[in-house]
């Protein structure tokens, strides 16, 4: 398949208006499916986390999680949605191997929440208003493995194996209402969208959030219009595309500017944007098509006639509404402000998408600054260069562990990159290994002046250069001792010590 | 032996429990006694798909066992069932009449088949019906249809024709029904026995292979309005599995047969229901119960309920739209047939060959019927329109109780036609449920038991009372009350009236006793 041509991404934004719509999905993490009690852990042997239910078996029932009613509550108010005092579940009819029952239990013209907004802050620190439409309920699908393509895709695949033991995973698919203005903000913006969305479910406790496992699924709806003179009246909405596949910040951010730029081309060049799902391909930095998707799609909604509506208590939307955290911009202000952090070292922190991990390490413990820098520099170092997420190699509390150990005295900041490592490789708590590494920092006196004299002796002039002045000397020997001690040495106490020899000599 | 099983097949459940828990027969021998019953007759009836007797005799000998260690039973525990096909058991096949099904074995147990082990009942078999409970004589059946031990040449109603004909021919002395619209009350009405709807949300639907979802009620099918009470007893209440079964505590069926009583009870006759299109004799018998009731201090007064002309055709849209969607998971992909194209094909190629092959005629009907009406563009006119007449339904049925106890009608129009006589014209089975769909929109309970026979042609005509919603104790009252009149009257009960279809068998006991 040739590259699709792309127009330069400025003139894309001279020509046309970009129009977004988002709608992600959150994997929410009670202990029980949507509609059954079976775990709801995806992982593991396939096929084993499943009841008759998640099967879809002849005559099985689904029955309403109520803790999943209870995050999608706290969700939707937390998006500054109302709750519908009594919503329904609908079924969605289509045929696909991965859908047990060939329906889907969703809900359709009754959801639960409707009527939000979520503020956005631009990297720049400029705040956007995201209107929402609606967040609703519904169950995830199982999942399917082709086998025998050369892409691991359908097309090509001998066969294909379903594991259902994601089926009936309770999902809140969030609905944003047309997103005009963003303009060139566009793709920035579709990240902090996405990335604050994150931040709400992991402060309201209620999914992993974990784009790389697929606990948070961004779809990216987006059209161009061409512009109008002043004066004039808008033009009409353009044919929208729907990106999928979108997992992790930097993606959705990538894939709108791509699917601005290739739409823009396409216009330019004359041609029609094709309403269809879009594949994102994290590689190649492009989408392809996919299914065509027509406003006709015909999914014969019907509301569920095996459950009841949803009605829940006054009393209890209110208790959820008292329970609510800080929404995330006012506490990025807070944090900001408690942490002392400068505008740009929060913004860097959060644009890395690490102000969760940051967060929960200093709440383990650690000195804000000594978290930030180790998140945000040797951490984000090996991620970089693993292409891993930064929070899937290490944990918050080792982190702050580590900076503890630091400030102890135990290890300077050499040893503990080499812990840090440890940590990474699956050796244990910091503490185990520096125990089983012997990695701790020496600064008894009689081992280092051992090493102290050694070096000296190699470099008899030092000690008269120090006391010519030239201290900087001091670091010839310091240099020598750490070396013989493979690191170990308590610096500041080498220099010291050689120091009072000079002294004294 | 062979006498002895003529007789002990021919007890009521209450009977045959008498029998048992005074250890005057045992568990093993009532079973035995029902599979060489079923293994006489039921070559000619069919109304089984599936037996398993040593299955049976082993849960038989397990309930003998604790009798025997002096454990205290249920006092059904060892009265044997059969359990319509439509109802998932973990140990016997279960196939709701479809070829889509053949052969498999389910690993669950629906809640009623949980209850029913609990009290000890022995599981006898499973019984045909219409494939998935869609038609009102069991011709639909993809394994062959089940016959009227009345007459063997005519249809035992549907779609649960064999658990009414089995517990008419004496197969089993109770069977669990399900019922859409009307498909345990009409076979009851044409096999001469005993039928109930619960109230929608009396019994767990969890493990019922589902027609349409807002329509089905599992319910129980005897002989005797108290066998059903009793059976009621067992498989009520509320079930944590089945989001749409009520939280009730529920009065006990049985206690209200036994206290059934229609002095100062006033009975309403649905004017709609008593007229055009019912046959003569059906008519006459039921003025007659409608006389005896009168005489026994009832009183009858007429009631309209205008909108029940739209229920039919409300009921025809609404059924076929949660059928469609139901039967949908019948895709070759979990269980159940997997028919391959020639040459192979993608997985629609392999659903779409399943479903082609797997599904009879009745099936794709309503399917098709029921996707039509849930499509974008006609979901308002068809499906929606249906649902406001079931409002409208609902409306008339509760009105009307504001000035009744109970209303009541013929349960069909007719008699048992013969076998093939409505096979090419779907819209005359379908008036066959007139009566009986009403009850099913409202979601309120109904009743069916024998009146007598009809003068033109000698079969079995039933009376069927509705009630309220969570009223059902008050049809077993008036049941059991009718029962009893009507028996007194007659000297008899009116199954004992059924022709002997296996003759050979009490003869062969005279001889034996000889």
């Amino acid at each position: 398949m040739a590259a699709a041509k792309l127009m330069d991404f400025d003139k894309a934004l001279e020509l046309f208006e970009p129009v977004l719509g988002f709608e992600v999905h959150v994997e929410l993490s009670t202990k029980t499916k949507m509609f059954s009690d079976a775990p709801n852990f995806f992982g593991g042997e396939p096929n084993t986390n499943i009841t008759p239910v998640d099967l879809g078996l002849p005559g099985s029932l689904p029955v309403v999680n109520g803790e999943a009613v209870r995050y999608s509550i706290s969700l939707g108010l937390a998006l500054g949605c109302s709750i519908a005092p009594s919503s329904r579940f609908a079924r969605k009819n289509y045929f696909y191997p991965d859908l047990a029952k060939n329906y889907q239990i969703s809900q359709f013209d009754e959801p639960i929440a409707f009527g939000g907004s979520v503020d956005v802050e631009l990297p720049d620190g400029r705040m956007f208003t995201v209107p929402i439409e609606r967040a609703h309920m519904e169950e995830d699908a199982g999942k399917l493995t082709h086998v025998g393509g050369a892409t691991g895709r359908i097309q090509g695949a001998e066969y294909s194996l379903v594991d259902y033991n994601r089926a009936g995973v309770p999902l809140v698919e969030i609905v944003t209402d047309i997103i005009y203005g963003a303009e060139a903000d566009a793709p920035e913006l579709a990240k902090a969208y996405v990335a604050t969305i994150r931040d709400i479910v992991v402060a309201l406790g209620i999914s992993e959030a974990r784009m790389e496992r697929g606990n948070l699924r961004c779809d990216a709806n987006i059209s161009l219009r061409p512009r109008t003179a002043p004066g004039e009246p808008p033009a009409p909405l353009g044919t929208r595309t729907e990106t999928k596949n979108v997992n992790s910040l930097r993606s959705v951010e990538r894939a709108i500017r791509y699917e601005i730029q290739r739409q823009a081309q396409i216009l330019a060049d004359g041609g029609t944007i094709t309403q269809e799902t879009r594949h994102w391909h994290e590689d190649t930095g492009t989408t392809s098509a996919g299914r065509p998707k027509s406003d006709a799609d015909d999914y014969r909604y019907f509301p569920e006639p095996d459950l009841l509506p949803v009605v829940p208590s006054a009393e209890l939307i209110e208790e959820l509404r008292a329970a609510l955290p800080e929404p995330p911009a006012a506490r990025r202000r807070r944090l900001k402000q408690e942490w002392g952090f400068t505008d740009l070292e929060f913004q860097d922190v959060q644009n890395a998408g690490l102000l969760v991990e940051v967060t929960s390490t200093v709440e383990a413990g650690a000195p804000p600054a000594a978290a930030r820098k180790w998140w945000s520099g040797e951490i984000s170092r090996i991620a970089n260069a693993r292409s891993a997420e930064p929070a899937s190699l290490v944990s918050p509390a080792d982190v702050a562990a580590l900076v503890t150990l630091i400030d102890s005295g135990a290890l300077n900041d050499r040893l503990a990159r080499q812990v840090l490592e440890g940590v990474i490789d699956g050796e244990g708590t910091p503490q185990e290994v520096v125990d089983a590494r012997g990695l701790a920092v020496v600064s008894d006196d009689g081992a280092l002046i051992a090493a102290i004299d050694e070096a000296l002796a190699a470099q008899p002039d030092v000690l008269a250069k120090i006391k010519d002045g030239k201290v900087q000397a001091a670091g010839a020997v310091i240099g020598a001792v750490m070396k013989a001690m493979r690191g170990q040495a308590d610096a500041a106490r080498v220099r010291e010590l050689v120091l009072e020899r000079a002294a004294a000599d | 032996m062979a006498r002895h099983d003529h007789e002990l097949v021919r007890l009521s459940a209450a009977a045959l429990a008498e029998k048992l828990s005074s250890g005057e027969i045992s568990a093993v021998e009532a079973t035995d006694a029902h599979l060489d019953r079923i293994a006489a007759v039921d070559e000619e009836v069919h109304a089984f798909l599936h037996t398993a007797p040593e299955l049976s005799r082993r849960t038989a000998a397990a309930i003998d066992e604790r009798r025997r260690a002096g454990e205290v039973l249920h006092p059904l525990a060892g009265v044997p069932i059969a359990v319509k096909d439509v109802i998932v058991t973990n140990d016997m096949p279960t196939t709701s009449g479809s070829k889509i099904l053949e052969g498999w074995v389910p690993p669950y147990d629906a809640t009623v088949m949980t209850k029913l082990r609990a009290a000890g009942l022995v599981p006898i078999g499973k019984t045909n019906m219409d494939e998935f409970a869609m038609g009102s004589s069991t011709e639909h059946s993809a394994y062959g249809p089940t016959h009227n031990p009345w007459d063997l040449e005519r249809i035992p109603g549907g779609s649960g024709g064999g658990s009414a004909a089995a517990v008419a021919s004496f197969e089993a002395p109770l069977a669990l029904g399900s019922d859409t619209g009307g498909s345990i009350r009409q076979p009851a009405h044409v096999t001469g026995t005993v039928g109930v709807k619960p109230t929608y949300g009396g019994v767990s639907r969890y493990g019922a292979i589902a027609l349409a979802s807002s329509l089905d009620q599992i319910g129980p099918v005897s002989r005797t309005v108290l066998d059903s009470a009793l059976l009621h007893d067992v498989i009520g209440g509320h079930d944590p599995r089945d989001s749409t079964s009520l939280t009730d505590e529920w009065p006990s069926m049985a206690d209200a047969v036994r206290r059934g009583d229609v002095k100062g009870l006033k009975i309403g006759v649905i004017k709609e229901l008593d007229g055009d299109g019912f046959q003569a004799g059906v008519l006459e018998r039921f003025r007659e119960a409608l006389d005896l009731l009168a005489a026994n201090g009832a009183e009858i007064v007429d009631v309209s309920l205008p909108s029940l002309e739209y229920a039919i055709a409300a009921y025809y849209l609404i059924m076929p739209a949660e059928a469609s969607s139901n039967l949908a998971k019948f895709d070759s992909v979990r269980f159940g047939l997997r028919v391959n194209p020639p040459g192979g094909g993608t997985v629609e190629d392999v659903m779409a060959a399943t479903r082609e092959v797997g599904f009879g005629a009745e099936a794709k009907r309503r399917i098709i019927l029921g996707t039509y009406a849930l499509s974008a563009g006609y979901y308002d006119a068809y499906y929606g329109s249906a649902q406001k007449v079931r409002t409208l339904v609902q409306r008339d049925f509760a009105a009307a109780f504001a000035g009744v106890d109970v209303l009541v009608s013929p349960t069909a129009p007719t008699t048992a036609f013969k076998l093939g006589a409505n096979t090419g014209d779907p819209m005359a089975m379908y008036l066959n449920d007139i009566a009986t769909i009403p009850a099913n929109l409202a979601g309120i309970p109904g009743i069916s038991l024998p009146v007598g026979l009809a003068r033109e042609d000698g079969l079995p005509v039933g009376i069927q009372f509705l009630a309220p919603a969570r009223e059902d104790a008050r049809l077993y009252g008036v049941g059991g009350a009718l029962e009893r009149m009507l028996e007194q009257k007659w000297g008899h009960t009116l199954i004992s009236q059924a022709p002997d279809l296996a003759p050979g068998e009490m003869n062969a006991a005279q001889e034996g006793a000889v």
